[in-house]
């Protein structure tokens, strides 16, 4: 690694008053801002695609309700609620693989890996094929069925303290368990009840409401800012459990308040789009690299996340025109290519736990 | 004693003695499988104490304790009079530092931010650099001769300099109290003798109390004040490295046959294991490359 030119080298500043101080880094700062600058455009130019196309313009300014009524109509009421699902899903699905990754010190460890979408995937296609909806709708049974396997997770790879390297290999394994109970039902249940499943499966942004973006953006609301605050036990949590404890982390209740943080985060999100695959995966890992940091840096890693999934559904949408592809279907291609490189790194490295 | 001994210039009268670490009637256990049983302990303030031991004989389950990284099943450590389960964690971690055994840093972590980590215990949320912050992590990187590393990531540094680095880290973290579990495992004899030097120099300057685990019993003896020797979860001996390495406590903690002479350059005791190969009566000559061939 070489010497990072003046400019982007960290910095210390102190305020006398108030007594505030903090070290400067502006690479991270200008990753996040070039990152987040993206992510809008791209948000903004999902709103001009549609039957009725809208000039680039025109959507920014029916964004902020002026224009004529009928664009702002078809932005604010038809497009806007698929793409800020697309923006919020990315968000959550961002931080919470961030946060799984720093706390396991395993890039392999994202919620996508240790069986939390699955579950939700499970929990979701049982309701249908079996009709035992309870009255929920099935973003509410796919999060029931993350919080459910996290527990699960939780429980078993708990033994006087649950370690990183015991939650991915309990969570492997659950995740293994729910994909068969998810495969035998919809080998057991009829052509079109299999059919409603697998659409949901796959991580869609088809037909969102503003009902979705509302009970996403109060989950975001609500646990985002407890998971950037716990930024500075994170630090300390990746030098390992003892060091932390050392430092004064208190390592259990941490990574407990966390856990539940990333799993929230992820079970929204995957109520809202269905388990859209890699991005948690992926995109701590990008952004961790753009920013040049040695852990995925929480918020960042949240917006490259909306970046990428906003850009696979423009791409899912545009690719093959007259059709829409669900966005799940390019991040998964996408995001491949991405795991093999993270597992061939992470065994040539030698440090998998 | 020899003039050559470091020990000699200390000053019983340095400021502030630093809190006192205890353990009375511990027991520590694993999974129900007890390690250490009925050990009492009170922990020299301001020297250097080394606990040695065969392996397996709860060495490094007692540090744990000490440090508060885990539990004791009965009995209580104490830190200046108050027990360590009460003190609150960040407060702890102000007065007593760990070092657990061969630490991993993450991939691409720099010096710098490796050794401002063991500042946490002395931030907030709104003051994460303060000038004593960054005074004592330039102080900490100075001692252990870093400063020119300090942008280098840990993972590409050489096994004696990534130990240093964590050294710094617990220096940094400003404790009075400073505890390490086999800081020199996987260095080379140059590596493990700069490391030693560099507590020393921590505990003859800054009167810090260190207590670590160690190996290799000559080294022991040469560095630590206070040794402690411990078989099967229990203080054999303990007290002055010339006390407690004996030839019968050598034998019976470690099962082995020794002599010992004195240590010709600090006057420490120097362990000389006995083997089946080596012990009084096989001399020189009766070794074959050494047998002299008459034809």
């Amino acid at each position: 690694m070489s010497a990072p030119p003046a400019a982007l080298s960290n910095r210390p500043f102190r305020l006398t008053f108030p007594p505030v101080s903090g070290v400067l880094r502006p690479r991270l700062l200008l990753t996040g801002v070039g990152v987040a600058v993206g992510a809008f455009l791209l948000f903004c130019w999902g709103l001009t695609i549609g039957d009725y196309p809208v000039a680039f313009t025109d959507v920014i300014r029916a964004l902020w309700g002026s224009g004529d009524a009928g664009t702002v109509i078809v932005v604010q009421d038809l497009r806007l609620p698929r793409a800020l699902v697309g923006l919020l899903v990315g968000v959550a699905f961002g931080v919470s693989g961030a946060v799984f990754q720093t706390m396991t010190r395993n890039p392999l460890a994202s919620p996508d890996m240790i069986g939390l979408t699955e579950g939700a995937g499970t929990a979701v296609v049982a309701a249908v094929v079996l009709g035992w909806t309870g009255g929920l709708g099935l973003s509410t049974l796919g999060l029931l069925g993350a919080l459910a396997t996290a527990l699960l997770v939780y429980a078993l790879a708990w033994k006087g303290g649950a370690t990183g390297y015991r939650i991915i290999l309990v969570g492997i394994g659950v995740s293994w368990i729910c994909s068969s109970a998810t495969n035998f039902l919809v080998a057991r249940g009829n052509r079109f009840e299999a059919e409603a499943a697998l659409g949901w499966l796959v991580g869609n942004l088809n037909g969102r409401t503003w009902s979705q973006v509302d009970s996403l953006a109060i989950a975001l609301a609500v646990l985002l800012p407890v998971t950037l605050g716990m930024g500075r036990w994170m630090r300390t949590l990746m030098l390992g459990d003892d060091v932390a404890a050392g430092l004064g982390t208190p390592v259990q209740p941490v990574r407990l308040a966390l856990l539940l943080a990333g799993v929230g985060l992820v079970a929204f999100g995957t109520a809202a789009a269905g388990p859209v695959a890699f991005v948690a995966l992926a995109c701590p890992q990008i952004a961790q690299r753009l920013a040049g940091t040695s852990s995925p840096p929480p918020l960042v890693s949240g917006l490259t996340g909306a970046f990428v999934v906003l850009g696979s559904d423009l791409l899912a949408r545009e690719a093959i025109p007259g059709t829409e592809l669900p966005v799940g279907i390019v991040t998964g291609a996408l995001g491949a290519p991405v795991l093999l490189w993270l597992l061939i790194r992470v065994n040539r490295a030698g440090s998998g736990g | 004693m020899s003039t050559t001994d470091p020990r000699a210039p200390r000053t019983p009268e340095s400021p502030s003695p630093g809190p006192e670490l205890r353990a009375q009637n511990l027991q520590l256990a694993y999974d129900g499988r007890v390690v250490v049983e009925n050990l009492d302990l009170t922990v020299p303030t301001g020297r250097i104490t080394a606990i040695v031991g065969a392996n397996a004989c709860g060495k490094s389950t007692l540090l744990r304790a000490l440090a508060r990284l885990l539990a004791p099943r009965q009995g209580v450590v104490e830190l200046d009079g108050v027990a360590l389960r009460s003190v609150p964690t960040r407060e702890l971690a102000r007065k007593l530092g760990i070092l657990p055994q061969t630490p991993v840093a993450p991939e691409g972590l720099t010096v710098l931010d490796l050794v401002g980590r063991g500042r946490s215990p002395h931030q907030t949320w709104w003051r994460q650099w303060s000038t004593a912050d960054e005074e004592a992590v330039h102080a900490a990187l100075e001692a252990t001769n870093l400063t020119e590393l300090a942008e280098r990531p840990v993972d590409e540094l050489s096994g004696g300099q990534r130990q240093r680095a964590w050294i710094a880290m617990a220096v940094a973290q400003g404790t009075p109290v400073l505890l390490l579990d086999e800081p020199t495992t996987y260095l080379d004899l140059a590596h493990q003798i700069d490391v030693l030097d560099l507590i020393t120099d921590l505990n003859r300057r800054e009167g810090r109390t260190v207590v670590m685990v160690l190996h290799d019993l000559n080294q022991a003896c040469r560095y630590a004040d206070h040794v402690i020797a411990m078989k099967a979860g229990r203080i054999v001996a303990e007290g002055a490295p010339a006390d407690v390495v004996t030839e019968a406590t050598v034998e019976d903690v470690f099962d082995l046959r020794c002599r010992i002479t004195p240590d010709p350059i600090s006057g420490t005791p120097l362990v000389i294991p006995l083997g089946r190969h080596h012990h009084d009566g096989a001399s020189p000559a009766e070794r074959p490359e050494n047998a002299v061939t008459t034809r």
